[in-house]
């Protein structure tokens, strides 16, 4: 690896690249119109609040009016105070509202509060609506919590619950963001790569370059370094995005980094390896294909992981990009620095392997 | 002075074919060698053998002492080559282009000389998608030269050029001789392989059917020189009974084949006893075309407007 000849390579390709408006096109406008478009039709729809339709039956006790202010406080649900329903079941009625998400204060819960009997509130979700649903959960849980450690410590009642609260829950777009990075970083090196290897098959320039003391590594480390720079500058602009026009709780952290490398690191040298190991460019595509459609869905990069069933969790932990995203939602979202680096750990070995075998695998020249 | 190629007994096959069948040659170094055939003889089969490009299927070739195939990487530092189809990275100019490869080669080069050289100077900023065919094969040339090889490997280096672009390339041709380097060149063009070449080998179907300098091969496979005057058939009549000699009549022109220069006198002497009109004489020999046309037309017999072999 000599790393002036590296340098050569890297600036005719970048050269190359950045003239070739429709590539530049793809490889940073396209991932903001992503993020823009999921951005747009996921905030509001669930916008970041979550309604939540409460019949009071305790008949505006202090305690429960206390317990319902402290809900709204948390800014992540709008208490919705309704007149109990008669005629039908509280979840029938739930049902007809657009909105899934209903709680019951139930009577006597300022009594039994005070006399330390527990006491429950009823939540009614809606299965399909998940992420509103666990919203509401998290906020309640956190909420009550907080009530039951001011009663069996006689402290004031309301106070911590903001707190509490607003560091557990997380928007859809703060999934958005990391998940939407790691697409792009799937997807524009494979397919550039797989496009790469059959065209310079087809034109000749492998052998040309064959004439020269440039090597496979080189050349294939050259395309490496130019995806993790433009991988750094598209992860910049989509957190931007994120964060200051849909208000993502995100971060530019140095954690991020290492990700940002080994995540190109390893899909360059796939792309590379799927166009080699094709005979021609329709297979290439095919396979490049074959590759990268399930990962692009099912790798946490529209939706959390966590929100799929277990069958397609298991699935999603055996693709690559899996570890790629919930690496940075870990160092983003989490600040789960173990978890992060044993994400890491597998996206670099897995990309040892990839590069051994991609370089392996293309040909210089004809037999 | 050694060789500077050294083929024995090479083949290639693709499947059943073979393209290449048990040739031998050697190229003196400092020479310039022109391998000339027609299209699908195996020219560029060969040539790509001797670069490293393609593997061998049998036989014995070394190129500067070094065995192409397996010890390509450090061969490729000795060598130039312009392939037959050379292309290049779209959105890259010659000048970018000349520095990418001196960068590659370690070495320093004046890319302006080199593009003004293969008379491209003023292309230096245009992408290599935009340039014309003959430009881009200028710029293979250009290449092929950064780092000043030993033997500059030329496939068809003038194909598709303008007459005064093709004589550029000569001129170059001509300086890397100058300058020590050996040439391996193919052309389809019989007069430049004749201009420039010390050594030339025709090959056909995969096997070399005449070697040698131009002047040696033309000898050797040419027809002797000929007396030719323009008059009617009836004298081509006349001379066929009174001389002793080949005759070929075509449209008021008669071609008479002498036995060695003094023959001209007894020739014009039978052609004026005719006492037929006749007007302006020239003697005729073969070029290395009429060599070139008469050696594969032989072997290809009737491909050329005559009937398909049985
Ligand atoms: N990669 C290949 N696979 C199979 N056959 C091939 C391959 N390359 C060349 N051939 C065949 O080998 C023969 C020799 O081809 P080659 O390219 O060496 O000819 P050439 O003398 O360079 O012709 P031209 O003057 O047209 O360039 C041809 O019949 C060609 O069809
Ligand atoms: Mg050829």
């Amino acid at each position: 690896m000599n790393p002036k000849r590296i340098g050569a390579d890297f600036l005719v390709f970048s050269r190359g690249f950045v003239r070739n408006p429709v590539g530049l096109f793809f490889s940073l406008v396209f991932p903001i119109i992503l993020i823009g478009l999921f951005g747009l039709i996921f905030s509001a729809s669930s916008s970041t609040t979550v309604t939540v339709y409460t019949e009071n039956l305790d008949h505006n006790s202090p305690l429960s009016v206390d317990f319902l202010s402290a809900l709204n406080n948390s800014t992540y649900v709008h208490i919705q105070v309704v007149s109990p329903v008669t005629g039908q079941t509280f979840a029938s009625w739930l049902a007809q509202q657009g909105d899934s998400v209903g709680m019951i204060v139930p009577a006597g819960f300022q009594a039994n509060y005070t006399n330390q009997t527990p006491v429950n509130v009823t939540l009614y979700t809606d299965p399909s609506d998940a992420s509103s649903g666990g919203i509401a959960q998290f906020v309640v849980t956190g909420v009550a919590n907080s009530f039951n450690l001011a009663s069996s410590h006689g402290s004031p009642i309301i106070g911590t619950t903001n707190q509490q609260v607003g560091s557990q829950v997380f928007k859809y777009i703060d999934y958005l963001v990391p998940g939407l990075i790691g697409f792009s970083i799937l997807t524009s090196p494979m397919f550039a790569l797989v496009e790469i290897s059959s065209t310079y098959r087809k034109d000749h320039l492998f052998r040309q370059l064959s004439l020269t003391p440039l090597t496979k590594g080189e050349w294939l480390t050259a395309k490496i370094l130019w995806y993790i720079v433009l991988t750094i500058i598209s992860a910049a602009i989509m957190i931007a995005v994120g964060v200051f026009v849909f208000g993502a709780d995100v971060g530019f952290t140095v954690g991020l980094l290492p990700f940002l490398v080994l995540g190109p690191f390893f899909f360059v040298s796939l792309g590379m390896l799927a166009g080699s190991v094709s005979r021609t460019p329709e297979s290439a595509a095919v396979l490049g294909n074959i590759i990268t459609f399930p990962m692009m869905f099912l790798s946490g990069t529209f939706f959390p992981v966590s929100s799929f069933p277990p069958g397609l969790q298991a699935v999603a932990h055996i693709l690559p990009l899996y570890y790629v995203i919930d690496g940075m939602n870990q160092v983003m979202l989490f600040h789960n620095n173990t978890r992060a680096l044993l994400d890491l750990g597998v996206i670099l070995i897995g990309g040892v392997v990839v590069f051994v075998a991609a370089i392996a695998a293309f040909k210089w020249r004809d037999e | 002075m050694g060789d500077a190629i050294a083929v024995h007994g090479l083949t290639k096959q693709y499947g059943d074919l073979t393209a290449v069948n048990s040739i031998d040659f050697t190229v003196p170094e400092g020479k310039v060698f022109a391998f000339l055939g027609p299209n699908g003889a195996g020219k560029t089969t060969t040539v790509e053998i001797l670069e490293g490009l393609r593997r061998r299927t049998s036989g014995d070739v070394k190129v500067l002492g070094l065995d192409p195939w397996t010890d390509g990487l450090e061969l490729h530092r000795k060598i130039g080559v312009i392939p037959q189809d050379f292309r290049f990275f779209e959105k890259t100019t010659p000048r970018e282009a000349i520095q990418y490869y001196a960068t590659l080669f370690n070495v320093k080069v004046d890319a302006s000389a080199l593009l003004e050289l293969v008379a491209l100077g003023d292309k230096a900023h245009a992408n290599f998608d935009v340039l014309s065919g003959g430009q881009k094969q200028k710029l293979g040339l250009a290449l092929s030269l950064v780092a000043s090889p030993t033997i500059c490997f030329l496939d068809e280096p003038t194909t598709g050029l303008d007459p005064q672009a093709r004589r550029g390339i000569w001129d170059v041709i001509r300086k890397l001789r100058r300058e020590g380097r050996t040439v391996f060149l193919t052309t389809h063009y019989l007069e430049e392989a004749e201009l420039l070449a010390d050594q030339v080998a025709i090959i056909n179907h995969g096997t070399i059917i005449a070697e040698g300098s131009p002047t040696q091969i033309i000898r050797d496979h040419g027809r002797p020189e000929r007396l030719s005057v323009d008059g009617p058939p009836s004298l081509g009549e006349f001379l066929k009974k009174r001389l002793d000699r080949a005759v070929t009549v075509t449209e008021g022109h008669v071609e008479v084949q002498m036995r060695d220069k003094s023959d001209a006198l007894v020739v014009l002497q039978a052609i004026e006893s005719s006492g037929l009109p006749w007007t302006g004489f020239a003697t005729v020999s073969d070029t290395l075309e009429d060599v070139f046309v008469g050696l594969v037309g032989k072997m290809d017999d009737g491909v050329l407007g005559g009937a398909p072999k049985p």
